[in-house]
């Protein structure tokens, strides 16, 4: 594979950007990458930005088959509110907050509705034909209200060492979240890759009518992604709320929407819909939770986050974007044949 | 009336009384919440509630306004709340922090919102991205401006500044407006003159309609995009600006989610999402229902606040679902 292969391929920039970030560090903190072994859990940087990373790949995950489809769930941080809300209301309301039962009960629970809440989000957009974008900012607006009610404007705190194992605790040394998250990953893997069901998704993404004629059953497979999409995005509220032992129906999941759809783009799956990529989509998101660890490592201000985020957003999109290619780009290498290999038909996303 | 010819494109399929279809529900929304309100509740029947209304939500209607050109081309602009909480924090730290007089920093603001939003239109329009996505960079990047400046709340101390926030313009009928309204409204006129009577608006109602059509009949789409993002970005500055005089103070978590407010209002206000259909007036009505929702809200005082969210997502709901008839019917 020649160099010009290597830097064509897909997911180069994102992983490049992720090796320039963990450059950075190791530069700046030397000990960055050393990984130890303390009491039987595993420590170190890089396995802290798994776990805090985990619940924004599991939502970048769902994300991508959404946007694969050619549409977007903006509800997602909304759901992460509600979900973590719930299963906290009803282990509060346990006489043993300890027993495994009733937290496994609050974690059906929470995931049902998260469940139905992506079920509505589909219907909404394959039933009712409304927009993608539009259909899920009604559960946005509303949901965060929901996850107040849910709490009664309170912060919920737990003491259930069940449930702090979900996001905080440890299984065989490493951080169970992460583990949760590899199983979904895999699952989500085997189901679109090694089975027809991505290429469907990829065929209703790229055009919805023709895949319907070709007999795909596009509403179907669209209320079906939501439906995952918010079960992914309930598992990040039972992660998020279960790291921190309470639920905030204010604060929790706040922009995690905006995260995800950022941790989906700079992995390379197209806006427009029609091809997606897993991998991308996890190097996206530890690109932006290894920015994050990276602002508090090297001592920038915190503050300072969006500002960085802002700066990626901006270089990745243009990198991306065939027409800033053309522009600047090939204006300094012009040869014919080194049109970029993503020459897509530039359809707009509706919004 | 020139609105006809204008509104060419997308909306030249509702004809007649079909096209004020949703601005008129929305009228009757309001005047049906009013009602409701003056039965149910002492003293909510009278012209300072509904004043009231427009003093606590003057600056959302300077946002929809700008956020109304915006979708009307069939885009969408997430920066608008991020760019109030940036205008808020340079007003307040300028003035109080440096000394500056108000004559000298709110045109910079206003300067500030507008080149943000100059900015974001460009790389819409030349690197064709989606404005989604730019104007969530932008949303970032005013967020982190924001931090940058301060974390904490400044006070506005000048004297003229807080003369002119306090000053309160009388009415008859012991009825008072403050100038931020008076300013709001001005920027209301002046908005829907721009977009029903000149060449500008039609342009943005045709790019709207569809952009190809408008690129092939010679229009300038270029420049009316970059110029639809400018417009919102000088009215977020600008709500902005009223947003502190409301408060004086400035605050880099302000305005967190206005841009969904202002979403929803020009939703509910009948304009389409898609693009090249609605009116200023709908937006209008669109920020009148959100303020009497929360003016209910209070005076029902049994409902917690978070209920105005549930409320607006509701009424999000039945709008779109009426747009979605609307446009079922007519195809």
């Amino acid at each position: 594979m020649n160099a010009a292969a290597v830097i064509r391929h897909r997911l180069f920039w994102p992983a490049a950007v992720l090796v320039l970030l963990l450059a950075a560090n190791v530069f700046f903190t030397p000990g960055f990458l050393s990984v130890e072994l303390k009491d039987g859990h595993l420590y170190g940087s890089l396995i802290d930005i798994a776990r805090f990373g985990a619940p924004l790949i599991l939502v970048a995950t769902g994300m991508t088959l959404v946007i694969a489809t050619g549409g977007i769930d903006l509800s997602v941080g909304s759901v992460v509110a509600i979900s973590g809300a719930l299963a906290c209301l009803w282990i509060t309301g346990l006489d043993d907050q300890q027993s495994t039962a009733g937290v496994l009960t609050a974690v059906g629970i929470a995931l049902g509705l998260a469940l139905f809440l992506g079920l509505c989000n589909g219907i909404l957009v394959a039933g009712i034909g409304i927009q993608p974008i539009i259909a899920t900012l009604i559960l946005m607006v509303a949901g965060r209200g929901l996850a107040q009610l849910i709490t009664d404007g309170q912060i919920l705190t737990v003491n259930s060492a069940p449930y702090k194992l979900i996001g905080g605790g440890y299984w065989l040394t490493l951080p169970f979240g992460v583990l949760i998250v590899a199983a979904v990953l895999a699952i989500t893997a085997f189901l679109t890759r090694r089975m027809a069901l991505g290429l469907l998704l990829e065929s209703v993404g790229g055009n919805a009518t023709a895949s319907r004629l070709a007999g795909i059953r596009s509403r179907g497979l669209i209320v079906t992604v939501y439906a995952f999409c918010a079960l992914c995005a309930g598992i990040a509220g039972l992660m998020i709320s279960s790291n921190v032992s309470s639920a905030d129906g204010n604060n929790a999941g706040l922009w995690i929407e905006l995260d995800a759809i950022l941790a989906v783009v700079i992995g390379g799956t197209s806006l427009a819909g029609g091809r997606f990529s897993l991998g991308g989509t996890v190097l996206g998101a530890l690109v932006i939770q290894t920015l994050t660890t990276t602002i508090y490592t090297i001592g920038i201000p915190p503050e300072t986050t969006l500002l960085f985020k802002a700066l990626v957003v901006v270089a990745v999109c243009l990198l991306q974007s065939p027409a800033f290619r053309e522009k600047v780009l090939n204006r300094r290498r012009r040869r014919p044949q080194s049109a970029p290999a993503s020459a897509d038909p530039k359809v707009k996303v509706p919004a | 009336m020139s609105s006809d010819v204008l509104t060419a494109g997308r909306s030249a399929v509702l004809r007649g009384r079909q096209r004020y279809l949703p601005v008129l529900v929305t009228a009757g929304l309001l005047v049906a919440m009013f009602t409701v309100g003056g039965l149910r509740y002492e003293a909510f029947a009278s012209g300072q509630i509904v004043l009231n209304v427009f003093i606590d939500n003057a600056f959302l209607l300077v946002l929809a306004v700008g956020m109304t050109f915006v979708i009307l081309t069939g885009g969408i602009d997430l920066s608008v709340g991020a760019v109030v909480a940036l205008s808020t924090m340079v007003t307040a730290t300028l003035m109080t922090d440096h000394g500056w007089s108000p004559l000298a920093t709110v045109p910079l603001v206003l300067l500030i919102g507008s080149a943000l939003g100059l900015a974001m239109g460009c790389v819409i329009h030349y690197f064709d991205i989606q404005p989604f996505i730019v104007t969530l960079a932008g949303m970032f990047l005013a967020r982190g401006l924001c931090y940058v400046i301060g974390t904490d709340s400044i006070p506005i101390t000048e004297e003229t500044y807080t003369a002119v926030a306090q000053t309160q313009i009388s009415l008859p009928g012991e009825m008072h407006l403050s100038v931020g309204v008076v300013i709001a409204l001005a920027v209301v006129l002046f908005a829907a003159y721009m977009l029903h009577y000149t060449r500008l608006g039609r342009n943005v109602y045709a790019i709207g309609g569809s952009e190809q059509s408008a690129l092939l009949m010679g229009l300038p789409v270029a420049r009316t995009k970059i110029a639809v993002y400018t417009i919102s970005g000088f009215c977020s500055a600008l709500g902005g600006v009223l947003f502190s005089l409301y408060t004086l103070s400035g605050y880099g978590l302000n305005a967190l989610g206005m841009e969904l407010d202002a979403i929803a209002a020009v939703v509910i206000g009948g304009t389409l999402l898609t693009g090249g259909s609605g009116y200023l007036l709908g937006t209008v009505l669109g920020v009148l229902v959100l303020g009497l929702i929360q003016t209910i809200i209070s005076f029902e005082g049994t409902l917690s606040p978070w209920w105005t969210r549930i409320f607006i997502g509701l009424l999000l709901f039945v709008f779109i679902l009426l747009q979605r008839l609307i446009s079922v019917r007519r195809s």
